[in-house]
């Protein structure tokens, strides 16, 4: 997949933006872990959609993470983003952390957000069923928790990347703090930013889309996105973890088309 | 050089299967294994050894913080030094220190500061460490990457608050306050000497140099293994173009001191194990969250001392493999004394923070093992920075000269 660059003014921020596609615009926003290796979401999404798949500041060679604090920071940011890539009517698909953003920007800025897809989103607690903490969490430890597949997961993290290259490894610490660090500002140590008060403003029609093994965000929290948003569907999906879209790309696909 | 008697005030009764039952010391360590009743009894044997290592000549003695663990058991260092300033009258207090960035609004570290250099007459060192991830992300949730953008700010008002005689605005982006008024305010003006404990980020090389604070190595892994960082430091310095003055940096030792080598290993052999092993035990998941450090850090190699600890195989190492690689200074009084040397000389340090109550040692070791030091080592490493008159007036305290007289044990 190709990348091109963008950069906002008046922050200078420089953003990579992966495209890959021909058809309907879709813009989607990566999780806490940013694009996986040869990311099959979006080798499948691209298969029938225009996808645009900004990195987030702090993620792969996108830069401008220090003025970039809280919430609202990311929400605007993103909404800045979406306006300079000049979409047309795009479907906003976001998954975990990227779907927490993706209800923010259309709770925010509604009537310019009018098809929304989530998939497994943060962005709610429920104190009943705590969400894992992925910041203390080793890298040995994530297959387990992102995939309901834990093995194939595991090559699906790991592909083309030799773990065993010092280089590598010091790249990844360096990596990992990036990101991690970035998604510490709306994640960490709770991923609650006062979205459930802001999720009545939502008036996209909205798929919401979760793994029926996700043991990261349980699957009861789809239940309370669902009673929150008043045009959605809930969709849940057999034999999945909390990557429901990288484990099923084209159940994933289907459910998008079917519902767009 | 100054010789401070630092306690990290541990826990002492971890069981024996400590590691494998739990995976970390600090953070998730269920609070049930602490008895607040045998608690009571610690505490003040704890504070007992401080004011006797006054009564033995150490020029300082020393305090911090932390949370939610059974490595170090105070929260608040500001109580235990609180107590210490009724019961000695000549040792500086070393609170290393308060974590700025937790503290909501920041100018509670600037009022209770002042509180204690008031009370004690002007014998406080202020510490302002950023704090281990493990009390300022995972148990106080700061979050990690505006952790020291926080600290920054925090700094800034702190100073600020002690430097003004009036009251003043402060629009932060963490703190914002209509009137800021310190009150008390400290005996020692500006603000007393400061401390900066560090591991290696050149950003703290610079803020130290930039202040005249202090830098504060602390590490348990010995002198050898903190050469190369402390030459990095004094590069910046040399860089910098400014003084060398040993007294701008201080290092934490483990050192136990004994009649014989073989004594030694005999005396204090079970309780290095127990702070090597489980004081020490914590999750590597909770040594360095994601973004606590800077990427520029991260990228110079340097690893947090519980990150490095996490990475030493401490429960296969003897009493031997700690003492030849000199993570411990531990011998008779003459051993510890050519160490002691070697580290003060080799590291170019002015402070020496010393760590003589270690894991579950009892009281009775404590105090033979620190007499030791006191009588036999102290007065032959005193006179080890002769062009600096063995004291700087920038790194130490400024106690007042008419105090009130009271009735402490160390008189």
């Amino acid at each position: 997949m190709k990348s091109r660059f963008l950069t906002l003014k008046p922050s200078g921020a420089r953003l990579q933006v992966v495209e890959a596609g021909k058809g309907k615009d879709l813009l989607y926003l990566h999780g806490a872990g940013g694009h996986m290796p040869n990311d099959p979401l979006l080798a499948a999404l691209a298969s029938k959609y225009r996808v645009v798949a900004p990195l987030l500041p702090g993620y792969g060679q996108s830069t401008g993470e220090d003025g970039v604090r809280d919430m609202l920071d990311v929400t605007l940011h993103a909404l800045d983003v979406l306006e300079a890539l000049k979409l047309k009517k795009p479907i906003v698909v976001g998954h975990s952390m990227g779907g927490m953003i993706a209800a923010e920007m259309a709770a925010i800025a509604h009537t310019e957000i009018a098809k929304l897809c989530l998939l497994a989103p943060a962005g709610l607690w429920l104190d009943d069923h705590p969400i894992a903490d992925i910041f203390s969490k080793l890298p040995y430890e994530l297959p387990g928790l992102l995939f309901h597949d834990r093995e194939a997961g595991q090559k699906l993290l790991t592909s083309g990347v030799n773990m065993e290259d010092p280089e590598f490894l010091k790249e990844f610490l360096v990596m990992n703090a990036r990101r991690l660090g970035m998604a510490g500002k709306i994640l960490f140590p709770i991923p609650d930013r006062g979205l459930a008060q802001r999720l009545y403003r939502i008036t996209a029609k909205t798929l919401i889309v979760w793994g029926r093994e996700d043991v990261l965000i349980p699957p009861v929290y789809g239940d309370a996105f669902k009673r929150a948003i008043s045009k959605s569907r809930l969709v849940r999906i057999a034999k999945a973890g909390h990557a429901v879209g990288q484990e099923r790309p084209a159940v994933v696909l289907k459910a998008i088309r079917e519902f767009f | 050089m100054k010789f401070t008697w630092f306690h990290l005030m541990p826990w002492p009764h971890m069981p024996d299967d400590f590691r494998e039952k739990h995976r970390s010391v600090w953070v998730d360590l269920p609070s049930k294994m602490y008895e607040p009743e045998r608690g009571h009894g610690i505490y003040h044997q704890y504070l007992d050894q401080l004011e006797f290592a006054e009564s033995v000549g150490f020029d300082g003695i020393g305090v911090n913080e932390h949370h939610a663990n059974a490595y170090g058991l105070m929260p608040s260092p500001n109580i235990m030094a609180a107590t210490l300033t009724r019961r000695t009258s000549k040792a500086a207090l070393v609170v290393l220190g308060n974590s700025i960035a937790l503290y909501n609004p920041p100018l509670r570290v600037a009022e209770e500061f002042a509180m204690l250099d008031v009370l004690s007459g002007g014998r406080l060192v202020a510490g302002f460490p950023v704090g281990t991830s493990m009390d300022t992300n995972y148990a106080y949730g700061t979050i990690p990457a505006l952790t020291r953008e926080k600290y920054a700010e925090a700094h800034d008002l702190i100073r600020k608050a002690w430097a003004a005689d009036e009251p003043f605005a402060f629009n932060g982006r963490y703190t914002k306050l209509r009137y800021v008024n310190c009150w008390p305010k400290p005996i020692q003006r500006p603000a007393p000497p400061i401390f900066i404990p560090g591991g290696g980020s050149v950003e703290t090389y610079d803020f130290c140099l930039d202040n005249t604070y202090s830098y504060s190595y602390l590490s348990y892994s010995g002198y050898l293994r903190a050469k190369l960082l402390m030459e990095g430091y004094w590069k910046r310095v040399a860089e910098r173009k400014t003084d060398e003055s040993p007294y701008r940096a201080g290092f934490a030792q483990v050192i136990c001191v004994a009649d014989t080598d073989a004594e030694a290993e005999r005396l204090y052999g079970p309780h290095v194990n127990y702070f090597y092993n489980r004081c020490l035990h914590v999750y590597p998941g909770f040594a360095d969250a994601p973004g606590y450090r800077t990427i520029k850090t991260i990228q110079t190699g340097a690893l947090s001392q519980f990150t490095q600890a996490a990475a030493r195989d401490y429960p296969n190492m003897t009493w031997k493999d700690l003492v030849d690689g000199r993570y411990i200074i531990a011998g008779s009084p003459e051993t510890v004394r050519q160490q002691m040397e070697e580290l003060i000389k080799s590291l170019r340090v002015g402070n020496v923070f010393c760590l003589m109550h270690i894991g579950d040692m009892p009281d009775d070791k404590v105090r033979h093992s620190t007499k030791l030091f006191a009588e036999k080592v102290m007065p032959h490493l005193r006179n080890l920075w002769p062009d600096w008159n063995n004291h700087d007036d920038r790194f130490w305290v400024h106690p007042m000269n008419e105090r009130v007289s009271l009735k402490v044990a160390a008189e």
